[in-house]
Parts: structure tokens; C-alpha cells; sequence
């Protein structure tokens, strides 16, 4: 931009500000439209008094419960929104313009929902660790802000303390995300990213053991998290100068020039292609680094191995549900008039995640790690299906989010069960031969590994079926080629583990399995179900998928 | 009641009784060999019934078919299963049952001692279904289904001894060599589905007149190959002497009077193919000559009685070969001398094992001797078979013989002489070395030795279970050529499936006649001389090259091994060594190269929140550039 804004331009904004002000309009809030995000949101801030005001000795028990029936509740207000045709006919744009009410939305909303809800129940475990002084502990610090290893920590332990704020943390978090897929203006999307990434910050820093690893997760997380939102913020003001205005539809409207009245203010900038690639590249890479997208995924193996195991569970797939959600929209709502510009570059970052994800996961040596690779090159995946641009693209995205959710929560819930005296034994070697000690925790971590790798009869291989094939109907063949052979890449490092646990010898010093309270068999048999149900029979929730896959505009 | 409906039962009745046998456990060890006879013998009523319902039809409405279901139900793709019942079909059906009903009762008093009885009717029961799915098919898919069943019951009934390692191998042997000829199968099946589009017998039959003879020698080619595999014609013929490794029920039943026979069965029923392919049909003709010379040659200078036989069907099958071979003129005398052979070499094997069951398994003729004063009744069964198989004028082998000689003459040319005169000799040398087993199991004096544990032989007759089949083949041996030739019924019986042109030899069949019956005279003459007037002595005499070799059933084991499983062993580890230096190389090293870039990638992940930054920003940078790049293309 060679000129600066001329004098009398930027005098405007004052005076037209000066203007007398005869009323507001009081705003239009469809409060029984927004009621999931509202109940989840509302939950979260009773969970904030309920710290305050509830003796410490029952915080776990109602906060547990509240964040339990909350997200029961919102998910059943999710699906009676469903029911009443707000993913389809009723859909429409609510909130003044700032949320979209419509299929994908809704899709997504009761994904992370249920994602919400298991792991909740991880959350929740309080039977894996042995009992401190006679109180049960679950993965949690017990005092966060006790310096590790000193004595303010050992006096809180003993005093049997625990972090019940992880429970209205885990809610804002979930109500985040619940608003980033359906936020349809540019500043709500901001607004449910940092709603969404605060609460997860936080909980990536909590983890009773290994607590100097899992605050450095925190901190790399918090630093890169802030540098990737200060990209999105500038490539939001640069659509504003694009467009005058942050709401998608309008964004949209001035992209394919169906309004071409300038706003005088925005004289020089308004219509300046140059603004507009350059914007929507920034905005993009914001959501390229929350779904961990290769060159933006280098905070995901550190702060997936750092964080506290259910938290890394829980956001591997919220964040990725409502990230993906929120892109789809972008993608799909915004720019489709300028597809031609963007999806080059975004072949190329599906290609090097997926070939890079596959790739470095091989010499991991850490079953957390090992995962946090493998969602790198599942990302790569979807974003196949993302660059399909057609609506099969979009229903098999919504169909891979919901099969990778579950098995990947199924998945670090198995992580969190295998144990020795230092916790959770995440070193690989320490898995050889689990399937002689504990054979069925190994089968199920094994279907949730095949799971992964894509094969048949199971969840991952419908979803990846449908991704390709959606791709390769939407003219991007080579990239379907690419995802085949990182496919096959990846499934060396999983059926490597699965060779470990089945055909190693044990260690004689080898971890033991813990024995999980219902909470995390629920989670496991969730997973495992999901897994095996859409792996059968995935035609249901495709078609499902297929009929929510329209975005209102 | 229609009475298609019953051509299912056929195959049902064995083969629930192999389910029930195979899959009941110990709890039927009781009752299984009866139960199993008892299905055989179902099978066989059905067969009568339906035969009965043939013949009463007019000659050219004798086919019944039953469609069961549509088994691949594709588009451009059409397997059925459905059965197709005429007259050649009905033939083997009778003779497969009947026979196969009579070796089930033999085997109830053959197997009493063994422990594993019912498994072994199981696999008879099992066997049956399979060989009756084979020549009730209407068509190739359908019939190979039951050629490989056939391979599987012979395959676990050679080797039902299968503690003994000779037993196993030779099953193995079996396995691999028919393998061979099913790859045949297979192929003629794929060139008939890309030529005509259809496996189905009367659609495949129809559109002959529209192909090339190139097709049709190639489909007749691959076909023979097939027959080579599971007839022991050559160059396949070296399984079928040590299947004799099995019990003697099977040997009778499978590797005498019906599966060995299946291969002739392919060609007659593909007949309107090789009439079509005079290449295919000569070749036929030659390796049935090749055959029937061979066969007889190593049953000439064997002594284990079992092998002698083998070698003697060996050749006989060479005879129906040859027959097949000749066309429209042979196809039925082939049939013909299939049915009675069916009777006469499953009558001297029952007779054999009856030998043996009553000599503690003793198998070698030099140990034999006198047994005619000892076992009656196997006696008398066994030399009328015996006058059977040499052609003895009157007997079922002299007519359907006698046949195939005048119509291998009648090919005329240089090939008829050859061809005739080869089945000339053939018959003297069958006399020979039949007349040898006689003069050596039953008459001389008792050259008996004791087993392995001292155990002194005391022949006896056998049980009656054992005898009574042995008498009911026997009357078949005597009557069955005579009763069929009267009036030419089987001629005219089979004419409508088969065709039939009536052969011109170039001398008359009486000179022809008399000379096979001269030779046959001579051959037993010259036997005579060798074993009936001298002793026989108890160790086999060193003998001429030639007794040598046939012996060792004419170097074909060690044809096989020099050229095959040498060549083979070389092939395979070359290939090894390609798999492993080339294959594996480009494998390992595109999974070391992998690996190895991995771990470099992986130090890009060095921990500190500045580089990655510094990444995020360059991928930033990268991206906003190829960005704007796109538009400026």
C-alpha cells in the first residue's frame, strides 16, 4: 500500500462518529437457537462460583456433576435443534449476524459435544494414580500454583488438594468451540479462539506428575498460541480493509462483486485484491495452526506429550472438530468465489502435512508423541477432503471428524491406563509385550491403532474412503496418490506398536495396566463402539453427514 | 414329481453324509461306516430311478436339467449352479455310485481295524459328492468345482495313513502333480469365458462353428493337459503309483474305476471342441498310444502287487485316451471301455486287497504264491476280471477292447497303422504282465515269509462283507462288454450326447480280432514260460536295461527331478536371490531412506518456542507468497 489514508479520510471516522445518537436497536438474540453454547458457557460460569462457594471437600462432585448434565443438556439441545430442521430448511444466521445456525454447525456442535463428554469422564478418573494420604487424585496438580517439587505442593497434597477448576476451565473451553465452527463474522471467530485456547492453555500446564514438562507444554503452547492469533487479528483487519466489514456474507458479497459501493473511510483499501489474498492467507494460517498443519504444527508433539493425558485427548479432537469446522466454513462460505487462488497452497500444505506427519511419527519413541504425529498427518487427511470443494468434500470431513474424535480420545484414554511408579509409562519399550500382560487392553488399543492406519471394518477406514474419494471427485487425484502412500507410511508406525505389545517379550520391570472406574471404561467403550459401528456400518452416519453438509450463507 | 428334481439328491445324499461323518465327532464311530454306505446306496437308488425315467423317453429328449441357483450373479458374468442329467452323465452316475456303494460295503470289512473308520467314510462319502458334482454339471466353472474336490478326497484319502511318511509324500505328490493339470482347466476355462463369454456347456457347444481353430486347439490343448493330470496319462503320470500308498478301497475305487477316469470324461464332454481341433485330437491320440504302452511296460516288471495294477490302469486309461482321441468314431467305445474297466480293474483291486488283508498287508508277489487252494471265492473273482482285462474273447474287456483297436485302425494313414498297431501290442503286453500277477499271487508253490514281527501268514478268505462286492464286479467283468455290445446298445444309448461316425478300417475286423486275440495268446504264453513253468525266485533277478527301468517306472521320477525340481530349485533361488538383492533392496531402501529422513526432520523439532516460531513465520512468509504468486500466474 504506497499511500497512507488521507487526512480528511481518517478525520471521517471521528466525525462521523460524532453524529447524535436518536437509539440503539436493542439486539435480536435467538436465545433457544444459541441455548447449547449458552448452557455450556453458563455452566462454566456456575462452575466459577460453585469454586467459590462449595466447601472444598464436595467441589469434585458437583462440579463433575454440573459439567456432566451440562453437556448432556446442551447435546440434547443440539439434537432437538436438528430435529426442528435447523440443519436444514430452518437453517439461517442468528445473533445479529454473528452465528450461523445451520447443518455443519449443528454437526459439529454435538460432535464436540459428545468428544466433550468422554472426555469429561478422563477428567473425572480418579482411581488411576494411588491414593495420596488417603485421598484419591486424579490427573490433575494438586495446587497449580505451587512450585513443583517444594513444600507449598507436598502440603497441598497432603491436605488432599485438588483442581476442580479444570472443570469450568474444560466447559469455556467446550463452549469455545462450540462457537468457532458456526461464528459467521470474522471477530466472533476471534472471539471463540481465544475463548476456546485460554481454558486449554491452562489445562495443558496441570498435570500431577512430570509438572515442569507439562507447564513448558503450557508455555509453548500459550507463546506460539499468541503469535498464531496476532497473525489471525492482522489478516482479520486486513479482510476489514478489504471489505469493509467482518461479516462473512459480506466479505463474500464483495469477493465475487455483488457490492461495490465504498465505504469513503476505506477509500484506498476496499476492493484491493492484494489485501484480501494476503488476509485470508493469515486467517487461514491461524486455523492451519490450531488443526496442526505442517509448517504450523510444531507445538503439537510437545504440548501433546507435556499436557496432562486427558486434557491432550480432549483437545487433540475438539480442537480439531471445531478448527476444521470453522475452516470449512471459511473456505466454503467466504472465498469460493477465489478458489483458484488458495487451493494450489493448500494442496501443498495437505501434501507436506500428511507425507511430514507420516514421516517424522516413525522415529518417535513416545506413544504421546507417536499420536501427536499421527494427528499431524491426519490432518493432512482432512484437509484433503477440505480442498474437495464440493459437498461430498464437506459431508466426509463432518464424517472423518466424528471417527477420528472417538478413536483418538479412545486412544489416550488406553495411554492413561498403562502405568508405572513415575505414572503413565509413555516410552514405547515399555509397551513391548503388553498384549500378554493385559490382552485386552492391548486389543482395544490395537483396534483404535487400526483405526489410524485406515483399515477396513473400521471408523478410520470409512473416513478416509470418503475423504479420498471426495477429493479424487474434486479433480485432486495426485493428492489422493500422496495420501495413499503416507497412508502406507503411517501404517508402519502403527502396526510397529502393535507388533511390540503382541509379539515382544515383556520387560521384566514393564508397567502395570490400571484398573479404571467406570468413567474411563465408558470412555474406552465409547471409543471402541464408534470405532467398530461407523467402521460396519458407516452409510448412516454418512448420509447423515451428507444431509447436514450445507452451509448457510 | 418331476423326477429332475432328484439330480440334486444325488450330490446331497454324500455329501451330508461327509458333513455329518467329518464334522460329528467320535460319537458316530459306532455307526459312520454304516451310515456313510447307507447314503452311498441312496445315492445309487436315485440314480436307478432316474435311469429308469431316461430310458423311458424318447433317445433325443434324454437330458434333464435342474437349475439350483445362481451362484455369481454378475453382470457379463454368469455362474449357475445347475445340473444337467443325459445320457453320458447318467452313465458315470451309475457307475459311480454303483461301484462307489459296493467299495463302501467292501471297505465296512476291509477298515474294521482302524480307529479313524469313520473319517475315512467321510472322505468316501465326501469323494462321491464331488465326482457326481463333476459329471452332473452343465457347465466348465460348475464341473471344476468338482475336478478339485475329486483332488481333495484323493488327496486325503492317499494319505490316510499319514503316519506313514511314504503315505504322506505320495499324497503330496498327487496334490502337486494334478496341480499341474487343474492350471490346464483353469486356463481352458478363462479362454472359453474371453471366447465365448460363457462357461455354460450348451451355449459354449453352440458357438464352436463361429471360432478359429487356433481357439479351439488351445481350448482342446489345455483341456488335455487337464485329462493328463488327473487320468496319469503322460507326461503326468507319476503320481498315480504311489497313490497306491492309500488303503485299497481307494485305490479300487478312486485310482482305478472312477476319478482317474474323470480326465476321459472332460474330453468326451468337450467332444464338439476337439472334433473341431484335429491338432488337439491327435495329440489326444498319441498320449493315450504313449500311455497304454507305458503303463503296460512298468506293469510288466513290477512285483508289488498294488503297483502292477496301477500300471495296468495306467494303461487301460491309455486305451480310453487313445479312443477320445480318435473322435466321433471313438468317443463311445472310450465310454464303453470305461464302464467295463470300472468293473474289472475295480474287481482285481478288491481282489488284491482281499490278498493282502488275508497276508498281513504283504504286498509283494514274490511272497505270494498257491493262494488259490487258500482264498476261493477271491480266486475265481479275480481270474474272471483277469480274463476280462486281457481281452478274453466273451468277456466285457474283449468287446470294448476290440473296439478301440478297429477304430484306431480305421483313423487310417500312416497314423491308424500306428496307432492300431500300438493298441495290438499293447493288448499282448497286457496279457503278459496280467497273466504274470496270476501265475505269481495264486498259483507255484507258498513262497510266504513272516512280517516285520514274525507274525506267519494265514490266508483266509475274507469276510463277506468283502466278497460280496468282489462277486457283484465279477458278473459285471463277464457280462457288461456282452450285454452292451448286443444289438449295440450302448451305441445307440450314448449316440444322441456323443455322436457317432462309423469307422472304415483299412483290413477287416475279423483279421483284426484275430490277431488281438493271437496276441493276446502270446503274451500269455510267453508269461507262462517265465513264471508259470519255472519257480519264481523270491529276490527279483537284476533282468535287462529295459525291466530295469521300468522298475523304476521308467525314470520318471528321475525324468522329473533332473528337469523340474532341479530347474525349479534353480528358478526359486534365483528368484530368491532377485527377491532379496532387487525387491528387498528397493524396499529396504526406500524404507531406510524414509527412516532416515525422519530422524532428520525430526531434529527440526529441537524444543525451543523461537524456532518453531521462526518456522510458523517462514510458512507464513512462504504461504502469503505462493498466495499472491497464483494470482500473478
Amino acid at each position: 500500500m504506497s499511500s497512507l489514508v488521507s487526512a480528511p479520510a481518517v478525520h471521517s471516522l471521528w466525525t462521523t462518529a460524532a453524529d447524535p445518537i436518536s437509539k440503539i436497536n436493542a439486539p435480536k438474540i435467538e436465545y433457544g437457537q444459541l441455548s447449547p453454547t449458552l448452557i455450556v458457557i453458563g455452566a462454566a460460569v456456575l462452575g466459577v462460583l460453585v469454586e467459590a462457594f462449595v466447601p472444598r471437600k464436595s467441589r469434585y462432585y458437583v462440579q463433575a456433576f454440573l459439567a456432566v448434565v451440562a453437556l448432556a443438556a446442551a447435546f440434547a439441545a443440539v439434537v432437538g435443534l436438528a430435529a426442528g430442521g435447523y440443519g436444514t430448511t430452518k437453517a439461517h444466521i442468528a445473533a445479529m449476524g454473528a452465528i450461523a445456525v445451520d447443518g455443519p454447525a449443528l454437526f459439529l456442535q454435538g460432535t464436540i459435544l459428545l468428544a466433550g463428554l468422554v472426555s469429561i469422564f478422563m477428567f473425572a478418573e480418579r482411581r488411576l494414580d494411588p491414593e495420596a494420604h488417603g485421598n484419591r487424585v486424579d490427573s490433575f496438580a494438586a495446587q497449580a500454583s505451587a512450585v513443583p517439587g517444594g513444600d507449598t505442593e507436598k502440603a497441598a497434597i497432603k491436605a488432599g488438594f485438588t483442581t476442580t477448576e479444570v472443570f469450568p476451565l474444560a466447559l469455556f473451553a467446550i463452549g469455545g468451540m462450540l462457537v468457532f465452527p458456526s461464528a459467521n463474522d470474522l471477530l466472533t471467530l476471534f472471539i471463540a479462539l481465544e475463548v476456546f485456547s485460554l481454558p486449554l492453555y491452562l489445562l495443558c500446564a496441570l498435570a500431577r506428575r512430570k509438572r515442569l514438562m507439562s507447564q513448558e507444554a503450557a508455555v509453548k503452547y500459550f507463546l506460539l498460541g499468541a503469535f498464531a492469533s496476532a497473525f489471525t487479528l492482522f489478516g482479520i483487519a486486513l479482510l476489514y480493509g478489504y471489505a469493509g466489514s467482518v461479516s462473512y456474507a459480506t466479505i463474500a458479497s464483495v469477493v465475487d462483486g455483488s457490492i461495490t459501493n465504498v465505504d469513503p473511510a476505506l477509500a484506498d483499501t476496499m476492493g484491493n485484491d492484494a489485501l484480501l489474498l494476503i488476509g485470508m492467507a493469515l486467517v487461514g494460517m491461524g486455523l492451519l495452526f490450531k488443526v496442526g498443519a505442517v509448517p504450523f504444527h510444531m507445538w503439537t508433539p510437545d504440548v501433546y506429550q507435556g499436557a496432562p493425558t486427558p486434557v491432550t485427548g480432549f483437545m487433540a479432537a475438539g480442537t480439531k472438530v471445531a478448527a476444521f469446522g470453522a475452516l470449512l466454513r471459511l473456505l466454503y462460505v467466504v472465498v469460493p468465489g477465489m478458489r483458484w487462488d488458495w487451493r494450489p497452497v493448500m494442496w501443498a500444505v495437505a501434501i507436506v502435512t500428511m507425507l511430514g506427519g507420516a514421516v517424522v511419527a516413525i522415529t518417535q519413541t513416545d506413544i504421546k508423541r507417536l499420536l501427536a504425529y499421527s494427528s499431524i498427518a491426519h490432518a493432512g487427511f482432512i484437509l484433503a477432503g477440505v480442498i474437495a470443494m464440493t459437498p461430498d468434500g464437506v459431508s466426509s470431513v463432518l464424517f472423518y471428524l466424528v471417527a477420528y474424535s472417538f478413536v483418538t480420545i479412545g486412544a489416550f484414554a488406553v495411554v492413561t491406563l498403562v502405568r508405572d511408579a513415575g505414572g503413565e509409562a509413555t516410552h514405547l519399550s515399555k509397551w513391548a509385550g503388553l498384549g500378554r500382560r493385559s490382552p485386552l487392553v492391548a486389543a482395544v488399543f490395537a483396534v483404535f491403532l487400526l483405526a489410524f492406519a485406515g483399515i477396513p471394518l473400521t471408523s478410520g477406514f470409512a473416513g478416509k474412503f470418503a475423504v479420498f474419494k471426495a477429493a479424487a471427485a474434486g479433480g485432486a487425484g495426485p493428492l489422493v496418490v500422496v495420501g495413499v502412500v503416507s497412508s502406507a507410511v503411517a501404517a508402519f508406525f502403527y502396526i510397529r506398536v502393535i507388533v511390540l505389545m503382541f509379539f515382544s517379550e515383556p520387560k521384566a520391570d514393564g508397567p502395570t495396566v490400571a484398573v479404571p472406574s467406570p468413567l474411563t471404561m465408558t470412555t474406552i467403550a465409547v471409543g471402541v463402539a464408534v470405532t467398530v459401528v461407523l467402521g460396519l456400518a458407516p452409510q448412516y452416519f454418512l448420509n447423515l453427514a451428507s444431509q447436514a453438509g450445507v452451509f448457510v450463507r | 414329481m418331476n423326477t429332475e428334481n432328484l439330480i440334486a439328491l444325488l450330490v446331497a445324499a454324500p455329501l451330508l453324509g461327509a458333513a455329518v461323518l467329518l464334522c460329528g465327532g467320535r460319537a458316530l464311530d459306532r455307526v459312520g461306516h454304516l451310515l456313510g454306505t447307507l447314503l452311498a446306496a441312496v445315492s445309487f437308488v436315485i440314480a436307478v430311478v432316474l435311469f429308469s425315467d431316461l430310458v423311458g423317453k424318447s433317445p433325443h429328449d434324454r437330458t434333464l436339467t435342474q437349475h439350483l441357483f445362481s451362484w455369481v450373479p454378475v453382470e457379463g458374468f454368469q455362474a449357475d449352479v445347475s445340473f444337467q442329467l443325459d445320457q453320458l452323465s447318467m452313465t458315470f452316475v451309475l457307475l459311480i455310485t454303483g461301484v462307489g456303494t459296493l467299495i463302501h460295503m467292501y471297505s465296512i470289512g476291509y477298515m474294521e481295524h482302524d480307529e479313524r473308520r469313520r473319517r475315512f467314510f467321510g472322505y468316501l462319502n465326501l469323494f462321491l459328492a464331488a465326482m457326481l458334482l463333476l459329471v452332473l454339471a452343465d457347465n466348465y466353472l460348475l464341473l471344476y468345482v468338482g475336478w478339485e474336490g475329486v483332488g481333495l478326497a484323493s488327496y486325503l484319502l492317499i494319505g490316510f495313513w499319514q503316519h506313514k511318511p511314504s503315505a504322506a509324500t505320495a499324497a503330496k505328490k498327487a496334490f502337486l502333480v494334478n496341480r499341474v493339470g487343474d492350471m490346464g482347466l483353469s486356463i481352458a476355462i478363462m479362454i472359453m469365458f474371453s471366447t465365448f463369454g460363457t462357461f455354460a456347456f450348451k451355449p459354449v457347444f453352440d458357438s464352436v462353428g463361429d471360432t478359429s481353430q487356433g481357439k479351439l486347439t488351445a481350448i482342446g490343448l489345455t483341456l488335455l493337459l487337464a485329462a493328463c493330470g488327473k487320468s496319469a496319462q503322460v507326461p503326468l503320470q507319476s503320481w498315480l503309483g504311489d497313490a497306491m500308498e492309500g488303503p485299497t478301497p481307494v485305490s479300487a475305487l478312486i485310482h482305478a474305476a472312477t476319478m482317474v477316469t474323470a480326465g476321459v470324461y472332460l474330453i468326451v464332454r468337450s467332444g464338439v471342441i476337439f472334433n473341431g481341433a484335429p491338432d488337439a485330437q491327435l495329440a489326444t491320440a498319441v498320449v493315450g498310444a504313449v500311455t497304454l504302452m507305458f503303463g503296460a511296460i512298468v506293469g510288466c516288471a513290477k512285483d508289488d502287487i498294488k503297483k502292477a495294477l496301477a500300471g495296468s490302469t495306467m494303461s487301460q486309461i491309455g486305451y480310453m485316451v487313445l479312443a477320445a482321441g480318435l473322435g466321433p468314431v471313438g468317443y463311445v467305445f472310450a465310454i464303453m471301455h470305461l464302464v467295463t474297466h470300472g468293473f474289472f480293474k475295480a474287481g482285481l483291486f478288491l481282489g488284491a486287497g482281499s490278498v493282502m488283508h488275508g497276508m498281513n498287508d504283504e504286498v509283494d508277489m514274490r511272497r505270494y504264491g498257491a493262494l488259490r487252494k487258500y482264498m476261493p471265492i477271491t480266486f475265481a473273482t479275480f481270474t474272471l476280471a483277469y480274463l476280462a482285462i486281457i481281452g478274453f474273447p466273451g468277456l466285457s474287456g474283449f468287446f470294448s477292447k476290440d473296439k478301440i483297436i478297429e477304430a484306431a485302425f480305421a483313423k487310417g494313414g500312416t497314423e491308424g497303422w500306428i496307432l492300431g498297431i500300438t493298441a495290438v501290442v499293447g493288448a499282448a503286453v497286457t496279457a503278459f504282465y496280467m497273466t504274470r500277477i496270476m501265475l505269481m499271487t495264486f498259483f507255484g508253490e507258498k513262497r510266504w515269509v513272516p512280517d516285520e514281527q514274525g507274525n506267519e501268514p494265514h490266508p483266509h478268505e475274507a469276510p463277506s462283507s468283502m466278497t460280496i462286492p468282489m462277486l457283484v464286479l465279477a458278473v459285471g467283468s463277464v457280462f457288461a462288454g456282452g450285454i452292451f455290445s448286443l444289438g449295440d446298445r450302448f451305441l445307440k444309448w450314448l449316440e444322441p450326447v456323443t455322436g457317432h461316425t462309423e469307422g472304415h478300417s483299412p483290413i477287416s475286423t475279423g483279421a483284426i480280432t484275430g490277431a488281438t486275440v493271437a496276441c493276446m495268446l502270446i503274451g500269455m504264453g510267453v508269461a507262462w514260460v517265465m513264471y508259470g513253468r519255472r519257480d519264481v525266485p523270491a529276490l527279483a533277478p537284476r533282468g535287462s536295461l529295459l525291466t530295469r527301468a521300468a522298475r523304476r517306472d521308467l525314470l520318471q521320477d528321475d525324468f522329473n527331478h533332473v528337469v523340474l525340481v532341479r530347474g525349479g530349485e534353480h528358478l526359486t533361488r534365483s528368484l530368491v536371490y532377485v527377491d532379496h538383492t532387487l525387491v528387498d533392496g528397493v524396499v529396504n531402501g526406500t524404507a531406510a531412506s524414509v527412516g532416515g529422513l525422519s530422524g532428520r526432520l525430526r531434529k527440526l523439532q529441537n524444543g525451543y518456542v523461537r524456532s518453531y516460531a521462526v518456522s510458523m513465520f517462514g510458512g507464513a512468509a512462504v504461504i502469503i507468497a505462493a498466495t499472491l504468486l497464483m494470482r500473478a500466474v
